[in-house]
């Protein structure tokens, strides 16, 4: 199995007023041909992990090749084999669609007749055929955010690079964005995607690592990391928000872990433990201190539960600090 | 080589579509040289003095070299919106020449100070502006201006790269210019000013360079005093010059390779 991306002990610390170490020794193997996701909070490393990746930044430690070439010593090579698409549009706002993509052709040296045929074929296939000749100011964000991807896939590179590709996107152009990347995979091209949604990682993704705080806490497929955090578990909806503390309250007594919260939905999630049985007694409990609850689940843990508990933990353990020191 | 040529090409290109599209800015680089050589000509020009000549012919020199000085705002500002809008890092990853980007826009910004120095000239000419010499002064004059146009975006592009804020480049500017232009022989002939201060206006820089354009043009120089700059202002102003370029280039071209937007 060819190896795209490979990482290891990669260290980064900014200086400044407070010196930050924004990578604790991150190590990264992805398969070609494969979808593998950097999943992690703001903050966590995942966008120095990229930017030291597509050569933008230069480790203080540690060695990665992308496409079997130094990201240090042969970053031209890698350059050559590698699409980016950063956290905002990186493109120009006073050319035109077609213009953009022609320019950023030419800068690949792909030569004139494939650089206009290829910006005509993403123009279609990402449909801003119809904008091509509108300056990018007048684009919508998420036309921008195409036009970008775009850009990245005008020379056809091998392995791509997308931090944070559809945040701040709506549904549909989440999910064009999302068949894009598919259609890509399907050619053959190795991407590393980072991303804040749980649920584009576990879509899209073949494996996932979850980094926090500059290190790789959990690697594996989207299902081994669910099983990682545990059985099934056991998610109940309060009726009024106001009970949301006392539900909290009641469902830790079941647990040794912290229950998960999800303010915005309501709900409290803890490992099921003792089957029918403990499903019962939360019942009895629950009716006993009086509330009202509109769902009761068990099912598998959802990505967002993986990563509460994953971060969780690692925000709690003291570990970092002494791979910090 | 080649690579490095088709690079620049794209990206200048790229800058004249700008210029296309925002045409205002076609505007401003040759309205506001026009309204210098008119506000100081004519309204300053006949409460001035200058021995050996009139105040006219004098202040040319100066106006040319304060809008080539105008680049360095021009370039650091252009490249502080790249770097904010995140093109940087979008050319920093593809395989292309790493001079190319900074290339690419002080040339443009060049191209843009060749078009303002036609226009001023033509205006200078109509206020009664005349050049003294032979063609080859004269041209020499030109080729001065644009290297100095040039060496002041490298120097923006430095500027923008280290700030990478707008705001900053423009508090840095004003509070370089400003001395800068009224310290020196740009606008007023030195011959006035009290002894301790022409010693100061003598050594500025600005003061080189428009003293060897002046001498270049045939212009009025109205220099009295016998310091070195004063009395071989070509030779020292083209090392000055130079030297900026040799400088600013390597720093600017260094910075961008590291300018990682944080």
């Amino acid at each position: 199995m060819d190896i795209a991306i490979q990482a290891e002990g990669l260290r980064k610390r900014y200086g400044g007023k407070e010196i930050k170490n924004a990578l604790n020794g991150v190590d990264l193997i992805v398969p070609a041909g494969t979808v593998f996701g950097l999943l992690g909070p703001n903050g966590a490393g995942k966008t120095t992990t990229v930017r030291i990746l597509a050569t933008l930044l230069t480790a203080d430690e540690g060695e990665a090749s992308v496409a079997g070439f130094d990201v240090r010593r042969q970053s031209k090579e890698v350059r050559r084999r590698i699409g980016l698409t950063g956290q905002y549009a990186a493109v120009d706002e006073r050319l035109t669609g077609r213009e953009n993509l022609r320019l950023i052709g030419t800068l690949y040296h792909l030569g004139k007749t494939a650089t206009r045929a290829r910006a005509d074929e993403l123009l279609e296939l990402l449909d801003l055929t119809d904008a091509a000749n509108r300056a990018v100011k007048t684009y919508s964000g998420g036309m921008r955010r195409r036009l970008d991807l775009a850009a990245s896939l005008i020379a056809e590179p091998p392995v791509l690079f997308l931090d944070e590709p559809t945040t701040g996107l709506d549904l549909t152009s989440r999910l064009t964005l999302w068949d894009v990347i598919r259609t890509q995979v399907g050619r053959g091209v190795t991407v590393l995607l980072t991303t804040q949604y749980l649920e584009e990682a576990d879509q899209l993704a073949d494996r996932i690592a979850v980094i926090d705080d500059g290190a790789v806490v959990a690697e594996g497929t989207p299902d081994q990391l669910k099983d990682r955090v545990g059985d099934d578990r056991m998610r109940v909806t309060a009726a009024k928000v106001e009970d949301l503390t006392q539900l909290t309250k009641v469902l830790g007594r079941f647990t040794s872990d912290q229950p998960l919260v999800d303010e915005e939905q309501r709900t409290v999630s803890v490992p099921m433990t003792d089957g029918i049985g403990g499903i019962a007694s939360v019942a009895a409990e629950l009716a006993a201190a009086g509330i009202p609850v509109s769902d009761f689940q068990v099912s598998r843990p959802s990505m967002d539960e993986v990563f509460l508990s994953l971060t969780n933990k690692a925000a709690t353990r003291p570990v970092n600090e002494g791979a910090a020191a | 080589m080649t690579e490095a040529l088709t690079d620049s090409t794209a990206l200048i290109g790229r800058h004249l579509r700008h210029l296309l599209r925002v045409p205002e800015r076609l505007l401003s680089v040759t309205l506001m040289p026009v309204m210098y050589v008119v506000v100081f000509g004519f309204l300053f020009g006949s409460a001035m003095q200058v021995e050996g000549g009139n105040y006219r012919e004098y202040i040319m020199a100066g106006i040319f070299a304060q809008v080539m000085l105008a680049n360095l705002q021009t370039t650091a500002v252009g490249v502080v919106d790249d770097l904010r809008n995140g093109l940087v890092d979008r050319f920093r990853s593809l395989p292309m020449s790493r001079y190319a980007v900074l290339v690419g826009r002080t040339v443009s910004d060049l191209m843009l100070s060749g078009v303002a120095i036609v226009v001023m000239s033509v205006v200078g000419y109509l206020i009664g502006w005349r050049v003294h010499t032979g063609l080859p002064e004269m041209a020499a004059a030109f080729g001065m201006l644009l290297l100095l146009g040039l060496g002041a975006s490298w120097l923006g592009a430095l500027l923008g790269l280290s700030l990478r804020n707008v705001e900053a480049v423009s508090a840095v500017m004003s509070m370089v210019m400003m001395p800068l232009t009224f310290l020196s022989s740009a606008f007023i002939p030195l011959s006035g000013l009290p002894d301790w201060l022409r010693a100061i206006a003598v050594w500025n820089p600005l003061s080189m360079v428009v003293g060897a354009l002046r001498e270049l043009f045939g212009n009025p120089t109205s220099v009295t005093d016998t310091s070195f700059p004063s009395t071989h202002p070509i030779p020292v102003a083209v090392g000055l010059i130079v030297v900026m370029i040799a400088v600013a280039m390597p720093l600017a071209a260094h910075k961008y390779r590291t300018a990682a937007a944080r």
